[in-house]
């Protein structure tokens, strides 16, 4: 998907951003790779957006560099081929459809007969060839989604920046969108960068993202690497459930390290290579990962914990527990409902053996 | 709530009403009075309006503060938008909130002192007063006027649509032109209606800064009132309230469309 020998198609190299004594972004040092789907993912507030602002140009960094193709970015907003879709969809409410997304290519100059055609091509692409008469007030959410997409598209950009572009879209829109958005992506071979609060979103559409926490990447990788390989406690708690056990390291060796956890005793982890003895350090275990037994042994590297379900939450295709165990401690297991009858799982009061493997632990030092 | 109002509600509101239009209505009443006699009603003519259009000094004032006005509003208005413009997107200028309060000043300021001061401002830098001082004078006191109602338009402005046009490959001043101006267009314009009315009425201000050859409308009638109060007086300031209040018409039909939008 990218030339590794290539420049990346945007980089922020140790980018700040201060708005007076408020530090927006912090040294941002990121690579987005050409034709990839990149997602900054974090909370309300924490700066994400940002970012776009600087690419786009609506925004300055107070230090440091943003380099499109490996040339730095300072050219004013309307000279750069990067093109933005905003959260609010930005549509001009006093021109057509089709005006829209003729604004963007009339500034360019082209030939009449080449934006008509670029215009009809983007209406196409984005299933509304039908309405391009219309103004903007009378479509829907889902189409002025659509509009402000091929609106943004329409210039051929380089890199294409979405700032929370499903926000406003209900849930059941928004997942069928987000697959759209990612075919389109796929299609078109542009570099995508897309601005979210919502996980989901981000691990469904992107390739890599970047956790934000507070101006600074936490962390960078595949929707996959951050989820089964979260680098702090930070970052596996903002992505999924996790149960987070704390506790002081016993032993550690190269395959795995033994950690006492007030409330469960010794759990095996996998490896934590930084860890030394006597540390503390944290353990997240994924309640998917947790398999509740009703006899037989646990196998070799397996931890083993006995307690009493005291919550059910139903949740139709899965059902997520709250395990109180012998000690005291909670633990979130999550149970797949198979089977239709919903007395298959384990009821309130009930007691449970839970199972996890040494190998679905990540133990972390931050 | 009950249908209409209850006896004392009507009564509160007639005299209101009352208070409020009844000269008003008697001096429109009187403009259609055949008598000479302006306290004596001697039946329905329209006399007095054959006669304005013969009375020559009365047709130059007219004319001259229509000029003024028509010049004034249209630079306030340019100027006041803007000043509105300008304080809107400026979120983070520090000085904001004292140049927002200074826009007050000229609304707030008794007009004698206004006028004084730029009596005195012209006299200082040697400008000789005339159209062009009373033309100054009115941009400078109505353009605060267009920018407290563009700003009130630009409250609730959503500046994305600029960054959009941007973004988009225009640059500021077409993004300006084809997307922010088209949308807040309806509040410049009730600017510079009530700009134009502002300083079509103005007696004081104008007063102060004209000079001679350059007689507005509502100089020309207190001079001529002072001399006892002639019925085509009547007749001049029934066609100014009609287009005033035709003027305001507009304003406030546009801010409702506005808001309507």
């Amino acid at each position: 998907m990218s030339d590794a020998a290539a420049p990346p198609a945007l980089r922020f190299d140790g980018v700040t951003r201060r708005f007076g004594s408020v530090v927006a972004i912090d040294r941002l040092s990121l690579d987005i790779f050409a034709g990839e789907f990149f997602a900054l993912l974090g909370p309300s507030g924490c700066g994400k957006s940002t970012p776009l602002r600087l690419a786009a140009g609506f925004d300055a960094p107070s230090e440091g560099r943003i380099l499109l193709h490996g040339a730095p970015l300072t050219a004013p907003p309307h000279l750069r081929p990067v093109n933005m879709m905003f959260q609010s969809y930005a549509l001009f409410p006093h021109m057509s459809v089709a005006d829209n997304v003729t604004f963007g290519l009339k500034q360019e100059g082209l030939p009449k007969a080449e934006i008509a055609a670029r215009v009809s091509e983007m209406l196409a692409l984005v299933q509304l060839s039908a309405l391009g008469a219309r103004k903007p007030h009378q479509l829907s959410g889902g189409q002025r989604q659509r509009v402000a997409l091929a609106r943004a598209l329409a210039k051929r950009p380089q890199v294409l920046l979405l700032d929370e572009p499903l926000a406003a879209l209900d849930k059941k829109l928004r997942a069928e969108t987000q697959f759209e958005l990612k075919r389109l992506q796929r299609r078109l071979g542009t570099t995508f960068v897309i601005v979210t609060h919502d996980q989901e979103e981000a691990m469904t559409v992107a390739d890599r993202m970047a956790v934000m926490q507070a101006g600074t990447v936490a962390q960078v990788g595949t929707p996959d690497e951050i989820y089964e390989h979260p680098a702090s406690r930070y970052v596996a708690d903002f992505i999924g459930d996790v149960n987070l056990l704390q506790g002081r390291v016993v032993r550690t060796d190269a395959s795995s390290v033994v950690v006492a956890c007030d409330g469960f005793g010794e759990i095996i982890a996998g490896p934590a290579p930084e860890a030394r003895v006597g540390e503390t350090i944290w353990l997240a275990l994924r309640p998917e990962k947790i398999a509740v037994s009703e006899g037989g042994r646990a196998g070799v590297g397996q931890n083993e914990v006995t307690g009493t379900v005291v919550e059910v939450g139903y949740r139709g295709e899965q059902s997520m527990l709250e395990v109180r165990t012998a000690a005291g401690s909670i633990l979130k297991v999550s149970v797949t409902n198979r089977r239709r009858r919903a007395a298959d799982g384990p009821a309130v009061g009930e007691s449970v053996r839970l199972t996890f493997a040494a190998d679905d632990i990540v133990a972390l030092t931050r | 709530m009950r249908k209409g109002l209850s006896f004392t509600n009507l009564t509160a509101l007639a005299l209101g009403l009352a208070f409020l239009y009844l000269p008003i209505a008697i001096l429109v009443i009187y403009s259609f009075n055949t008598s000479r006699l302006v306290t004596v009603w001697g039946g329905w003519s329209t006399r007095w309006y054959t006669a304005l259009l013969a009375d020559r000094a009365l047709l130059d004032a007219a004319f001259v503060s229509l000029r003024v006005g028509f010049i004034s509003a249209t630079a306030a208005s340019i100027l006041g938008t803007l000043a509105a413009v300008a304080l809107a997107r400026a979120r983070l200028f520090r000085l904001r909130a004292s140049f927002s309060a200074l826009l007050y000043a000229p609304i707030v300021m008794p007009e004698v002192i206004t006028g004084l001061t730029l009596l005195l401002f012209f006299v200082a830098i040697d400008l000789d007063r005339g159209v062009w001082t009373v033309t100054l004078a009115h941009i400078t006191v109505t353009m605060c006027f267009v920018t407290l109602i563009v700003q009130a338009r630009l409250a609730s402005f959503d500046w994305s649509l600029e960054d959009a046009a941007m973004d988009l490959g225009a640059p500021p001043s077409r993004a300006f032109l084809a997307v922010t101006l088209p949308l807040i267009w309806p509040a410049v314009a009730a600017g510079w209606l009530l700009a134009f009315t502002l300083s079509l009425d103005d007696l004081v201000i104008a007063s102060f800064t004209t000079g001679p050859g350059a007689t507005t409308l509502p100089i020309r009638i207190y001079s001529d009132v002072r001399l006892g109060v002639k019925p085509e007086i009547n007749a001049i300031c029934t066609v100014m309230i009609a287009t005033v209040a035709l003027v305001v018409i507009a304003a406030s039909l546009l801010t409702k469309r506005r808001a309507a939008h």
